[in-house]
């Protein structure tokens, strides 16, 4: 196994890819902080990408 | 998705948690990143190894509902927008064969030498936000599911509805693709059933089902849809609209329990019984599952490795007071995972978690943060020569396969200040980046134009290469011939290669007349002001002073702890006093929070960070004036019980015989020994949902379940009834509303059509009532009568014009966007937070207060708001100052002020200004022009349509 290590201060895990996962990665970035979003699938989007449309405003979920 | 371009989120995706150490503000995680086969650098998502695969998959994505290829990625806007191989299915990683894809991929990503990569991160705290799981296939089995292709979970048919889904939006039957004309929804299938383990209501199926059944009408008006329901929790802000649209539409609600599904020559048979305990039957083409949201399917390993605790539905574990604390110092929560949620409130939670993490590592603060650097901006010359710079894409085949590039490429050759012109196959991939900053030196181009895709996703990256390459970003004109193309016109190639001459042709043109714009910051006071001093104003102002800023909470009352201070306990059980003096003994102790009681604003001038209040302090009969600087503002201003005069077309004449729930509970926390009421009717939506409000109040059916309880508890042998319309205790709250039901409370349904009655007073009092499982009116003369009345908001009124801010029908403030921006308001730098915005219980309102402060963090981190350069801008000489771009624009962001000869003169507040253009397409005198979208650069695009151009 290939080994990385990381060491950066001011940073935050977030566990999980979903609209929950990605809007709290943004919103870290925008309070001064490095994040790693990890997500166990393949592509970040969890449920929502595969949503039509989605209510209350019903315009296309991503 | 925004998340993949920011330098300062680094995606780590197939990847595994394996282990959690350390402690809050320095924690090592372990991870495994499991091989994608593909290197993400090199992939440019073209699909030609899709297409070459010989092996077929069930597509996950589609929820099964098509096939795929190991070698594949989900959906073309996927991000990473790389391929991946899934190596379950692949021939070469199961058999060591085929390997046909490697010589066909062009630019060489696939790599099957891929090993797991472990890596080791340090991190100050960590959010956990993995989602939700599915219902498993054993609970469906009594609706056919499985055993009958036309019975689907919603999320399979939530995938039907999509253009991008395995019939490209249009409805079909799987058995044999007819189109059905009859639809059934069943609720709650894998929710509020301890049958499946699942006792708790997933609080979106009914919202969502509405909403699926309003799209297949869409597809098909014809179509006939019946929803099966226990009761419709459409109890979210303005939901309730959608339930009434969809019955308007013709959808159909039924309340009944449906017993099973079973086939029936080519339909479906659907048995169901009704409240009086009559039995039914209905066919259907088509069964759409309503499946609820269940626990993730790792959520203990998760949990177990992360070192916190699960509730004993195996979502997080939290208080009602700190709703997105784990049991893990330093470890929070988001999303459904915390419980099922929609996603505006799931992007909510999200900020929230974000303010908390940030308040608690505050000192490493931009410490990892990436800021990027660039070189200094070239200045163009007054009367500098346009040298334009034309790149056109193939996108691989994308746009390659159908407009002839070369061609487009050769046709700019001496257009007026075309000076460069080349092809890429990618313009998007780094290289290509690169070769564009090297060309605009070679050729001291000062214009760029690129004809690829779409600007929405891609401008940024090449404004970005502009500024690395020293020019202003504004000198960048991007051309569509993909979306507008090759995509639409994918079978003419002629009239679509055609068409990219047009559109390059004008591109170039408006480029002829670009200019840079300045890149414009305005500085922030670092300071907040929160109106409001109740249990969100209050949360508010703790999550920001954490994060150290100073706030100011303005509160008008005497006290601080607003509505809360009229409960005692709440539906689990805490201790509301307590909890509450807990968190105002933290405010009045935090050195970085100011309270002013008795104090109300007059005034509020300035925007955002730069904000000036007038506040004003009474004290008996004296008033003391003060001004707060400050660069936010949130409100918290709250609301209060409403008390209806008239219920249900009953006139109310208040009591100790009818009370309301609120004070019902005030006599239920007394000492008084007969407390208890031996007899209790509660009435719900008494002045909720049409009656006198239009809105669901969405606390009070909690509200009644709680107190019922209480009353159980206190004398068992007490009788309760409630008269509801639809109970609506989403969440976990269904817990209480069944253990209501197991102790005796009588739970019976009234409609809109046959209302309850109510006569007398005093001991005379009298209720009257049809019950549906008797089928006959009943009359009951109960000790007490309490009504579930609804929630108003307090004061927005005055406030909203003060802060000139929009409220909507019902008077709660209007969020800037309901899913994606659900706390900020149209003006920039005001939030909203608690009961202002919309009815909630407590959990909800903590963390949409902290969800508030986060937001109006961002300001204050940054130290200062940078503003898009596509801002309008007023030519003072034209302006006549009639105001008309004052009263229409949306943001706040023009007004009208006397310039120094005393002249009323419009002025851009570039802070606010979000360059809609609606000020400079009404100006009467043309004085306003939006910067990068001049009259005289599109005047030229438009021309340039008209023109051939200068080789046909
Ligand atoms: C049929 C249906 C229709 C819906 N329609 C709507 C609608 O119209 N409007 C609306 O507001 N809501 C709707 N919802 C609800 C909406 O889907 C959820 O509110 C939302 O997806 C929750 O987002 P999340 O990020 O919390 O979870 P998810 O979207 O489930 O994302 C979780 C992510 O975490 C990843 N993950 C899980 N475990 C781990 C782990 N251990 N390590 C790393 N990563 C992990 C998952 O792979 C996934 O990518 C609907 C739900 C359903 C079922
Ligand atoms: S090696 Fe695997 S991914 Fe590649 S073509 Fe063969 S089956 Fe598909
Ligand atoms: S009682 Fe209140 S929460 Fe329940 S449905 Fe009526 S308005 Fe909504």
């Amino acid at each position: 196994m290939g080994q990385a290590k990381e060491t950066k201060s001011g940073a935050v895990m977030v566990v999980g890819g979903g609209v929950a996962g990605v809007q709290a990665a943004l919103d870290l970035t925008e309070l001064g902080y490095y994040v790693y979003l990890v997500e166990k699938s393949a592509a970040i989007g969890g449920a929502m990408a595969q949503l039509d449309k989605t209510f209350p405003t019903n315009d296309c979920s991503l | 998705m925004e998340a993949g371009r920011s330098p300062n989120i680094e995606i780590l995706s197939n990847a595994d948690l394996l282990e959690l150490s350390g402690k809050p503000g320095n924690f090592t995680a372990k991870l495994q990143i499991r091989p994608r086969y593909i290197d993400a650098e090199k992939c440019t998502a073209c699909g030609l190894c899709t297409q070459y695969c010989p092996r077929h998959l069930v597509d996950q994505y589609n929820e099964g509902l098509a096939v795929t290829r190991p070698i594949h990625i989900d959906y073309p806007q996927a991000v990473p927008a790389s391929y991946f191989i899934d190596p379950k299915g692949c021939l070469h990683l199961q058999h060591g064969t085929c390997q046909i894809c490697v010589p066909v991929c062009r630019s060489k990503a696939i790599d099957f030498s891929q090993k797991p990569e472990a890596k080791e991160l340090k991190i100050g705290a960590v959010i956990v936000a993995p989602g939700f799981g599915r219902i498993s296939t054993d609970t469906l089995a009594k609706y056919s599911y499985g055993k009958h292709a036309d019975v689907l979970t919603s999320l399979e048919f939530e995938r039907l509805l999509c253009a991008s889904g395995p019939f490209e939006g249009e409805v079909k039957c799987l058995t044999d693709h007819r189109h059905p004309k009859r639809i059934a929804f069943i609720q709650c299938v894998g929710s509020r059933d301890l049958g499946c383990d699942n006792g708790y209501c997933s609080s979106v199926c009914c919202m969502y089902a509405i909403k699926e059944a309003l799209v297949a009408k869409e597809h098909d008006p014809e179509v006939e849809i019946t929803i099966y329901y226990m009761d419709m929790r459409t109890q979210g802000k303005d939901f309730d609209l959608a339930r009434l649209k969809a019955e308007a539409k013709g959808i159909k609600f039924v309340r009944a329990r449906v017993a099973d599904v079973m086939p029936w020559n080519k339909q479906l048979k659907l048995t169901y019984s009704l409240l009086d305990g009559t039995h039914h039957f209905e066919g259907f083409d088509m069964v759409v599952l309503s499946v609820g949201l269940d626990a993730p399917a790792d959520a203990k390993n998760l949990a177990n490795i992360a070192g916190f605790e699960l509730n004993h539905y195996d979502f997080c574990q939290t208080e009602t007071f700190a709703p997105l604390l784990t049991t893990k110092p330093g470890v929070f929560v988001a999303g459904a995972f915390q419980g099922p949620k929609d996603i505006p409130e799931s992007v909510t939670q999200s900020s929230a978690a974000a303010g908390i993490a940030s308040a608690l590592i505050k000192k490493d603060r931009n410490k990892g943060y990436v800021v990027k650097s660039y070189p200094k901006e070239r200045e163009l010359t007054k009367d500098e020569e346009v040298r334009i710079g034309v790149f056109v894409c193939h996108c691989g085949i994308n746009i390659g396969s159908v407009v002839d590039v070369p061609l487009v490429e050769q046709y700019t050759e001496g257009m007026e200040g075309v000076v460069y012109h080349a092809q890429s196959l990618y313009s998007c991939s780094q290289d290509a980046q690169e070769v564009i900053k090297q060309k605009i030196k070679e050729h001291n181009l000062n214009r760029v134009v690129v004809a690829a895709c779409s600007p929405r996703t891609h401008e940024p990256l090449f404004q970005e290469t502009l500024k690395d390459a020293g020019l202003n970003r504004c000198l960048f004109e991007m051309v569509n011939i993909r979306d507008q193309c090759s995509w639409v016109h994918a079978t003419e190639p002629a009239a679509a290669t055609a068409k990219s001459k047009d559109l390059v042709r004008m591109g170039i043109a408006k480029a002829r007349h670009i200019k840079p714009l300045p890149e414009q910051t305005v500085p922030v006071i670092s300071k907040a002001l929160v109106l409001g001093g109740g249990i969100a104003g209050m949360t508010a102002a703790l999550n920001l002073a954490e994060q150290g800023f100073h706030t100011t909470i303005v509160e008008k009352g005497e006290t601080l702890g607003g509505h809360l201070q009229h409960l005692s306990y709440t539906l689990r059980g805490d201790n509301v006093a307590q909890q509450l003096k807990e968190v105002s003994d933290q405010v009045k102790k935090h050195k970085l929070i100011e309270v002013m009681t008795n104090t109300e604003v007059a005034e509020v001038s300035g925007f955002v960070g730069n904000f000036s209040s007038r506040l004003v302090t009474r004290k008996g009969k004296s008033a003391k004036e003060s001004t707060l600087d400050h660069g936010v503002i949130i409100i918290a201003t709250g609301g209060r019980e409403h008390r209806p005069e008239k219920v249900l077309g009953n006139e109310i004449k208040y009591s100790n015989k009818i009370v309301t729930q609120a004070e019902l509970e005030k006599r239920l926390a007394g000492k008084a020994k007969d407390r208890a009421p031996e007899s209790t009717v509660m009435i719900q939506c008494a002045g909720s949902r049409g009656d006198d409000l239009a809105y669901c109040s969405k606390v009070c059916c909690n509200h009644a379940v709680k107190n019922a309880l209480k009353i159980k508890e206190l004398d068992s042998a007490a009788q309760v009834v409630v008269l509801y319309r639809d109970m609506r205790t989403y969440g976990y709250a269904e817990d209480a509303y069944r253990e209501a039901r197991e102790k005796g409370v009588v739970f019976i349904p009234y409609s809109m059509e046959n209302k309850p009655k109510i006569a007398g007073s005093g001991k005379s009092l009298k209720v009257t009532f049809y019950d549906p499982i008797l089928r006959e009116e009943v009359t009951m003369t109960p000790e007490l009568l309490t009504l579930s009345v609804g929630i108003v908001p307090e004061g927005t009124e005055e406030l909203s014009k003060l802060l000139k801010v929009p409220v909507n029908q019902d008077k709660f403030y209007l969020e800037a966007h309901v899913k994606l921006r659900p706390v900020e308001l149209p003006v920039s730098g005001v939030y909203v937070c608690g009961l202002a915005h919309s009815p909630k219980p407590v959990d909800e309102i903590v963390v949409q207060a902290q969800a508030a402060a986060a937001k109006a963090a961002m300001p204050l981190v940054k130290g200062h708001v940078s503003v898009e350069p596509t801002v309008s801008s007023v030519d003072k000489e034209l302006c006549i100052g009639c105001g008309l771009c004052e009263s229409l624009c949306p943001y706040q962001a023009i007004r009208v002020t006397k310039d120094e000869s005393g002249k009323r003169k419009a002025e851009t507040i570039t802070a606010s200004c979000k360059g809609c253009g609606i000020c400079a397409s009404h100006c009467p005198v043309f004085a306003i022009s939006m910067g990068g979208f001049t009259d005289e650069q599109i005047t030229a695009q438009i021309k340039a349509f008209g023109e051939t151009g200068n080789k046909e």
